[in-house]
């Protein structure tokens, strides 16, 4: 790789805006910002004098103190922004909401809304911010899957041909659009199962192949992640009871051990204990789960810092 | 019609040989001043090129029977003008002993101009402890200092113009050794 780069995003709305050559530059910077969170002054000065803005109008604490820290780790300033205690709660439209923060100055706007598509507007009203998508309704999660992708790259090594099984909620899930997309565009192998119930209509578009079983789709696999089973997105009951989804879906002890013997178990959390994952495979030491959290500060220090650096002279 | 574009005349300042002695001189000046007590003495070097030379350095004190250590230094995320520069720099891995205090330590960097780098180089080095003493190696110093940065080793130094560029090519990045001073025009 070259010395130098030009990332030529001013936002980070969709996976699908990023070609190969920027996935894997977002990969390298961030092995360099986890190097600094393993130090023992873990900060440096690179984004000083940046204000970052927390737009979470949708609940999350993994999240939002995972970004957190990543600004604070540059030394950016960051400012947490609540919708449960702003005038969003007073009728204020969503869009005023943003126009009032965006008077005082941000560099950037982490926004999280349960409308898909929502940072992409406000990145289009609002000139002179970089926008980046925390999870937007049921669109995407870029930052997940650039953390779950640099997971597997440091214990898998090579992601090309790689085999990915995604198992549970495809439909609703932004973490899986996200993984989904991200993935086959960079040559991994992806096979996706869950309730029929809760796999669109013609996945296969995305580049997966659907298994019929858990059983197939997790024989072969060198990833096995697990959805989180998300009870606010159902609106009408997909299945009859969690009890029976653990049973026909859940990753149990029993069909880790009918996996390769070094399959990693991952999961974008928080986790259903005993839902989508028996308690013993998420604390087993196929799991990888909390080093996926440390590697989602390390990303989003990366995201952070390209984004400030771009160069401003063209900006998408 | 299409303006030919400006070709820099390139002038050797220092050929392989040359450059082979200057680096002799300054691993001598080294193993002379830079002392180090209980542990190795760490030679960090300044990416990119400034590892080459470094890692030149601890052969050569090795071969001497001086004990050292090589480290690397990424100075990107320290840097003064992430704003200003055209392409953003790559930020490389810096690969240190987890803390430096108490370490003798010896920056290693190729070229020696503003000082910008080597600013950003100790405040880079101070966020991983405090070492018992920084001492700053280049091979060829240019002067044209905008921070009171001086080294106390010096391979070559060189009078130079605004107008000049000067680039070390090394055999591990750029196929051969030698030094060339370009004029822009």
């Amino acid at each position: 790789m070259s010395d130098t780069t030009a990332f030529q995003h001013r936002h980070l709305l969709s996976v699908e805006d990023l070609s190969k050559r920027d996935v894997e530059l977002i990969l390298e910077t961030a092995r360099s910002m986890k190097d600094i969170s393993r130090r023992d002054v873990k900060k440096v000065p690179a984004l000083r004098g940046k204000s970052v803005m927390n737009c979470f109008f949708e609940a999350s604490t993994r999240t939002r103190t995972s970004f957190e820290i990543a600004a604070k780790r540059l030394s950016a300033d960051i400012v947490n922004f609540a919708p449960t205690q702003s005038a969003l709660t007073k009728g204020e439209s969503i869009i005023d909401t943003v126009r009032t923060l965006y008077a005082m100055q941000p560099d950037m706007l982490i926004v999280r809304h349960h409308g898909s598509g929502i940072p992409l507007r406000i990145a289009q009203t609002l000139p002179n911010v970089s926008v980046v998508n925390a999870g937007d309704g049921m669109h995407e999660h870029p930052t997940q899957a650039l953390l779950d992708l640099f997971t597997m790259q440091e214990v898998k090594g090579k992601i090309k041909n790689l085999r990915v099984t995604l198992l549970g909620d495809i439909a609703h899930s932004r973490v899986a659009r996200s993984n989904m997309l991200l993935l086959t565009k960079m040559g991994a192998r992806v096979v996706v199962h869950g309730p029929r119930t809760l796999l669109p209509y013609d996945v296969e578009q995305y580049g997966v192949t659907v298994a019929a079983s858990v059983e197939d789709a997790i024989a072969e696999a060198d990833v096995i992640m697990c959805l989180r089973v998300q009870q606010e997105r159902l609106h009408a009951f997909a299945f009859p009871s969690t009890r029976e989804y653990a049973r026909y879906f859940g990753l149990s002890a029993a069909r880790l051990r009918a996996t390769k013997p070094d399959a990693i178990v991952m999961h974008p959390g928080p986790v259903n204990r005993g839902v989508e994952i028996a308690p013993e495979v998420a604390d087993g030491e196929r799991a990888v789960i909390l080093q996926q959290v440390e590697n989602g500060i390390a990303v989003r220090m990366a995201i952070l810092f390209l984004l400030a650096g771009r160069d401003t002279k063209e900006t998408v | 019609m299409t303006r030919a574009r400006a070709v820099p005349i390139e002038k050797v300042l220092m050929t392989a040989q040359q450059l082979a002695r200057a680096i002799h001189t300054m691993a001598r000046q080294i193993a002379g001043t830079c002392h180090a007590e209980a542990t190795p003495l760490l030679i960090v070097g300044i990416h990119t090129r400034g590892v080459w030379l470094a890692k030149r350095l601890v052969e050569r004190l090795s071969g001497q029977g001086v004990a050292c250590e090589l480290g690397t230094l990424d100075i990107n995320l320290y840097r003064d003008d992430l704003s200003e520069v055209a392409h953003q720099p790559v930020v490389r891995r810096s690969e240190l002993p987890l803390t430096l205090s108490g370490r003798a330590v010896v920056l290693v960097d190729d070229v020696l101009f503003t000082g910008r780098t080597a600013r950003a180089a100790l405040d880079a080095l101070i966020d991983y402890g405090r070492p018992h003493y920084v001492r700053f190696a280049v091979l060829i110093d240019r002067g044209m200092r905008e921070l009171p940065i001086q080294p106390d080793i010096v391979g070559r130094a060189v009078a130079t113009e605004p107008r000049h560029n000067v680039k070390v090519q090394l055999v591990e990045s750029d196929g051969k050794d030698q030094v060339v001073l370009q004029e822009l025009r």
